[in-house]
């Protein structure tokens, strides 16, 4: 049954992902059929969600393909908060072909099936899987507002004149949104490490390398909200700021889960 | 009932003439009263673009030479500029009026109300009532399923539409006007309207900058000073005549770091141009010049000429849909006659047949369905037949056939 709802879901992402690049081409019908198969596609992924929650015997995305599946859900979740307003739509450019893309990964790694008992509990691995992937999730989110605002900015600064024909989001628009996206999702990893150092300390083990990744990535965009408060840090540079951190997301999703999940 | 359209615009009168035209809203309700007669409806409508008069009447002739002497003996030189139209011709002209496409400015926004006020303060009859609301569905429609009224059309409205493109909501953003002119003055009520708020006005004439000031709500400043408040202003807007830079690139690297990251939208009306170009470069600095705008502003507007053509497809659905409507009017009366005589003949026979209470009640509810199921789908096709314009036909061969001829 799961294995059945992956491939609808995956279907409608990978649509959407098409229509917001016809979209971006010519605003108008092709924006609509995205934010269908966002839609579309989202609600088909919680009942796979669902399935999978009602038959596994345990925590079910406790695996690295499993925690990629239920980041993506989140990930579009996030997005579907602003995506169905027409002047969102272009971040979707930026966010529906990566959750396809992350989708199929975690399909072809077993993450959309349904799996047996885990060695962990199930109330560390909902607090610290549930928390990282939340805060990822918002990370993710916060990394296409401000490839839009660099767009935007793009635009603005070459005086294109087609800028308000094909119209995105207003730049102080996106900054404050990334910046109240970081507000939520920096407490959620927060909590999750925190959450993940407590049974270090309960169970022994050492730090490995996506932990240490991890770290690094809560100093970025921690010092990104204090400068931000501190010394005004807005616009291109916050935006900079904004992909690095989400550079060490995507390496701690992608390229470094393989020790950590073993 | 003939539908009648005399009128006068843009097209073909000059504002000289247009003017002596010009009605307000109840000296439209009067002549509207007025030309309605004894049994005809009638709008007027008039804008600073058209006059145009609405009537509805069983004599066409009769109405269109009543609207005629109306419009001149408002002013007597309008003949040659007059045009006439008449049903469907005059429905479709009413729809394109109320969707922009009839426009200076296709997609304007202010007609739809305007038709809506005619309406309102006319004298319509199931016709015009009709008419003006399927015209104002049309409107709304045209500017729902199109973007034909999104962009700006001027290069003051271009400006503030730029500046929304910064800031998002231009409410409690502050403006500071640097030149009391015209164009700074149609620029600084551009994003007035936004809800930008018009903090400073600074002129090289203090008295200038003080009226527009007041007007405005906001501080006057001589143009020395115009520096002091870059770290404040959101926008800034120039347009005097001076012939060297009013701002350079110094005086605002100067104030960036004091803007925390705020960016700063400017905008340069003059020419020749009033701030230093290179402002441009600086990060959270955005400078757009008279050029700029009116690049965009081409762009925008060739957009709105092709949304105005996908427009023309909804009007002329609409105006069809009114056609049929209209058209089906020729053969309800015959409907409603043949209806009555085949209640009239059930009801007879149904009196004279000697029944039980309950045999009454079940011959009632019989008899009721024959007839209905009988009568259904001659009424339907002559519904079609009139929409493909043959209902006087249809509707003459029913009378003859049942002998209404009497009723008509």
């Amino acid at each position: 049954m799961a294995e059945l709802l992956f491939w609808p879901a995956f279907l409608a992402y990978s649509e959407a992902a098409l229509a917001y690049f016809g979209e971006a081409r010519r605003p108008g019908i092709a924006g609509r059929l995205a934010t269908w198969g966002v839609r579309i596609g989202w609600l088909v992924q919680t009942a796979l969600l669902a399935v999978q929650a009602a038959r596994a015997d345990a925590f079910p995305w406790s695996t690295w393909a499993g925690s990629l599946n239920l980041f993506v859900w989140l990930v579009v979740g996030a997005y579907l908060i602003w995506g169905c307003q027409a002047r969102y739509r272009m971040l979707g450019l930026a966010v529906l072909p990566l959750a396809a893309v992350l989708f199929a990964l975690a399909h072809a790694g077993g993450g959309t099936s349904v799996h047996g008992a885990s060695s962990y509990s199930d109330l560390f691995l909902v607090l610290h899987v549930g928390l990282v992937l939340i805060a990822f999730a918002g990370f993710t989110v916060a990394a296409g507002l401000s490839a839009l605002y660099l767009w935007q900015e793009r635009r603005l600064k070459r005086r294109e004149t087609t800028i308000l024909r094909v119209r995105a989001p207003a730049l102080a628009r996106l900054d404050e949104l990334s910046a109240r996206t970081i507000a939520v999702a920096l407490p959620a990893l927060t909590l999750g490490i925190g959450v993940g150092i407590a049974r270090l300390r309960d169970r022994g083990g050492g730090l490995d390398a996506l932990m240490a990744v991890t770290l690094v990535t809560w100093v970025v965009y921690t010092s990104y909200l204090a400068l931000r408060l501190g010394t005004g840090l807005r616009g291109r540079r916050a935006a900079y700021v904004l992909l690095a951190g989400f550079l060490l997301v995507a390496i701690v999703r992608l390229a470094l889960p393989v020790t950590h999940f073993s | 009932m003939r539908i009648v359209l005399v009128g006068v615009s843009h097209h073909r009168a000059p504002v000289e003439l247009r003017e002596r035209a010009a009605l307000g809203r109840e000296q439209a309700a009067e002549l509207a009263r007025v030309l309605k007669g004894e049994s005809g409806e009638a709008v007027c409508l008039s804008t600073c673009n058209r006059t145009e008069l609405y009537l509805a009447d069983e004599s066409g002739e009769d109405a269109e030479r009543r609207a005629e002497a109306a419009l001149l003996a408002l002013e007597s030189e309008l003949g040659p500029a007059l045009y006439r139209l008449g049903d469907e011709a005059a429905a479709l002209h009413l729809f394109r009026v109320a969707a922009g496409l009839d426009s200076m400015v296709p997609g304007e926004g202010e007609i739809l109300g305007q038709v809506r006020t005619a309406y309102n303060a006319g004298a319509p009859g199931p016709v015009l009532d009709r008419l003006f609301r399927q015209a104002l569905h049309a409107g709304r429609k045209a500017r729902v399923e199109t973007a034909i009224g999104e962009s700006p059309a001027s290069v003051s409205s271009a400006a503030a539409a730029l500046a929304e493109q910064v800031f998002g909501d231009l409410r409690g953003r502050k403006v500071l006007v640097v030149g009391a002119g015209k164009i700074g003055d149609l620029a600084a009520r551009n994003l007035l309207s936004r809800g930008a708020d018009i903090a400073w006005i600074a002129n090289r004439t203090a008295d200038r900058a003080a009226g527009l000031a007041a007007r405005f709500g906001g501080e006057a400043l001589p143009l020395d000073r115009v520096g002091e408040q870059l770290a404040s202003a959101d926008v800034v807007i120039s347009s005097t005549s001076a012939t060297g830079w009013i701002l350079e690139r110094s005086q605002v690297e100067r104030v960036v770091p004091a803007r925390r990251g705020r960016p700063l939208f400017l905008i340069d009306l003059a020419v020749p141009r009033d701030l230093d170009p290179s402002i441009h470069e600086l990060e959270g600095c955005y400078l757009y010049d008279i050029d700029d705008l009116q690049a965009v502003v081409a762009v925008t507007l060739a957009g709105r000429r092709r949304e105005a053509e996908r427009a023309e497809g909804i009007v002329a659905e609409e105006a069809e849909r009114f056609r049929e409507w209209q058209a089906s009017l020729d053969v309800v009366p015959a409907i409603a006659s043949l209806r009555a005589r085949a209640e009239e003949i059930r009801a007879a026979e149904l009196r004279r047949a000697k029944l039980s209470e309950s045999e009454r009640r079940a011959a009632e509810s019989v008899t009721a369905a024959v007839v209905n199921k009988l009568l259904h789908l001659p009424t339907v096709r002559m519904k079609e037949a009139a929409a493909a314009a043959d209902g006087v036909i249809y509707a003459d061969a029913v009378r003859h056939l049942f002998g209404l001829e009497d009723e008509r």
